[in-house]
């Protein structure tokens, strides 16, 4: 036979024991006030129960089966006919347990005002791919794309201008060294723009509360437009300074 | 008499069966297989909640949209559709791309006079070569305002920080189509332009030289070049960048959709 630990021993003792004492009481005292108090059920449950106790005496008892849901207290409701043997103080409903209204009805999704991709999204796109479509087909027949003679390496045409994105850079290997103007700025520019979330800490996404963010960020587009304008507009012949409206414009696209 | 009769009974069997058509095509096994259960294409479209979310949820759409987004979502105001543009032009760049293709040979001898030709002899061969074109610098300029755009709105704070890296080599990948395919015209435009670009990466510190060698396919531009950047331009770098398109997309998704409400 298998040792039962001391201490569970000793509480199945004493369960049996209590158990034994309220059968007993039960028996010989019908009246229940006196087990009412060690029961831990509720005051104002056994209340009710006493109620539909007295109320079933004439009416039938399928109608004890109250309806609890608003407390969120679930009940063993005993079934028909009106059982003789009841519970610890005399009631005919047993506890099974309290739920907490929190732990079933705590809503963690806050709703969000949506609507439905199909119609409102899909018509803003199409409509957007439409436009794009219209404004390239009527841009492409009145303006056509650059074709220049034939490449010719020992003809360098001047002056000789990347396109206009790297024009930026361009401007820049005026003004730098070509390591600085060529590779360690535009290297520094995208590190920046991909490590930005990560040195951006501020949780904030309103413009209020970010003041210093979007000046920083402005003033990087304002430098990149300029030079990229600059390099555009500005240089002309061996890349110098020209005013465009002076000397015309040195402009491939 | 009889004869006019059966006309007639044929004619009008034909007419009925033509009627149910529509019905008996809907029903075919072949149209079924074609389209999902809860297509609207197999039971038809009437303006309700349920439809709605079918027509997305039935269909490819889904792997782009939700079935809803929030509400400020579908304001043009916020994101003036400038991701979506960058993905439509993308898609527009592909079409006319393949249709240049056909007409071009990457070879230092032919692919000026085929992009001359194809102006001059192809039908819409100019107009293409021209949406090609216009095309092309309309979406770097769409992906860096889409940049901007998302910047502003601080669209890359958590949880979206990983999918604004994507973005950011998405938009040096777009840069890099644009640049490959600046040189496949091989005139002289092309030429020194790309001369001048390669020329700032061979800046790079310890080994710039190689890097512009593996470039350019040799010690300076020539036909090795062109077939170099041709591969690159048509190939490699929208393969690449398709993956990294996915992911952003996805992203969008996983990460909540788009950001705000300011």
């Amino acid at each position: 036979m298998a040792e039962i630990p001391e201490h569970l021993r000793k509480r199945a003792e004493e369960a049996r024991a209590k158990a034994a004492a309220a059968s007993g009481s039960a028996e010989a005292t019908p009246d229940a006030s006196a087990t009412e108090a060690e029961s831990k059920i509720p005051a104002h449950l056994l209340q009710r129960s006493k109620a539909a106790k007295a109320k079933t005496e004439g009416a039938t008892p399928e109608s004890t089966a109250v309806a609890t849901a608003g407390a969120g207290v679930a009940t063993a409701t005993a079934s028909s006919p009106l059982p003789v043997v009841t519970g610890p103080g005399g009631h005919t409903q047993r506890l099974l347990t309290v739920v907490k209204s929190g732990s079933i009805q705590d809503v963690k999704a806050i709703p969000q005002d949506k609507v439905h991709v199909w119609p409102h999204l899909l018509v803003v796109e199409f409509v957007a791919a439409l436009s794009a479509t219209a404004f390239l087909l009527i841009f492409a027949v009145f303006v056509n794309a650059p074709l220049l003679e034939l490449a010719n390496v020992n003809q360098t045409p001047n002056p000789s201008k990347a396109p206009w994105y790297f024009l930026g850079l361009q401007e820049l290997l005026k003004w730098f060294h070509p390591m600085v103007a060529g590779v360690l700025l535009p290297g520094m520019a995208i590190v920046g723009l991909i490590l930005s979330p990560y040195i951006d800490r501020n949780p904030s996404n309103k413009p209020e509360n970010r003041k210093f963010a979007i000046s920083l960020f402005t003033m990087f587009l304002m430098y990149w437009a300029v030079l990229v304008m600059m390099g555009t507009f500005f240089r002309g012949p061996g890349f110098n300074f020209i005013f465009p409206w002076n000397a015309g414009l040195f402009v491939e696209l | 008499m009889s004869d006019t009769m059966n006309d007639k009974r044929g004619a009008e069997r034909a007419i009925e069966s033509l009627k149910k058509l529509p019905d008996n095509v809907q029903a075919s096994q072949a149209w079924n297989s074609i389209f999902r259960p809860g297509s609207i294409f197999r039971n038809g479209y009437t303006d309700s909640p349920r439809n709605r979310s079918y027509v997305i949820m039935n269909s490819v759409l889904y792997h782009l949209h939700p079935v809803k987004v929030k509400r400020h979502a579908v304001k043009v105001s916020y994101t003036l559709c400038l991701g979506g543009l960058s993905f439509f032009l993308f898609i527009h760049l592909t079409i006319t791309g393949i249709f240049l293709m056909f007409f071009y040979r990457p070879t230092a001898v032919s692919a000026w006079s085929d992009i001359y030709t194809l102006q001059t002899s192809v039908t819409f061969g100019l107009l293409v070569r021209n949406m090609h074109r216009w095309g092309a610098h309309l979406m770097v300029l769409a992906v860096f305002l889409h940049m901007a755009r998302v910047f502003y709105h601080g669209a890359y704070k958590p949880p979206r920080e990983f999918n604004w890296v994507i973005g950011v080599v998405l938009l040096l990948l777009t840069l890099l189509l644009s640049f490959t395919g600046y040189l496949l015209p091989w005139d002289q435009l092309a030429l020194w332009a790309v001369t001048v670009g390669t020329n700032m990466m061979g800046y790079t510190p310890v080994f710039g030289n190689q890097v512009r060698f593996v470039l350019l396919g040799g010690a300076e531009i020539g036909t090795d070049t062109l077939l170099r950047w041709y591969v690159l331009h048509v190939l490699l770098l929208p393969f690449v960048i398709v993956i990294f398109m996915a992911v952003h997309f996805w992203r969008v998704r996983k990460d909540g959709g788009i950001s705000g409400p300011l």
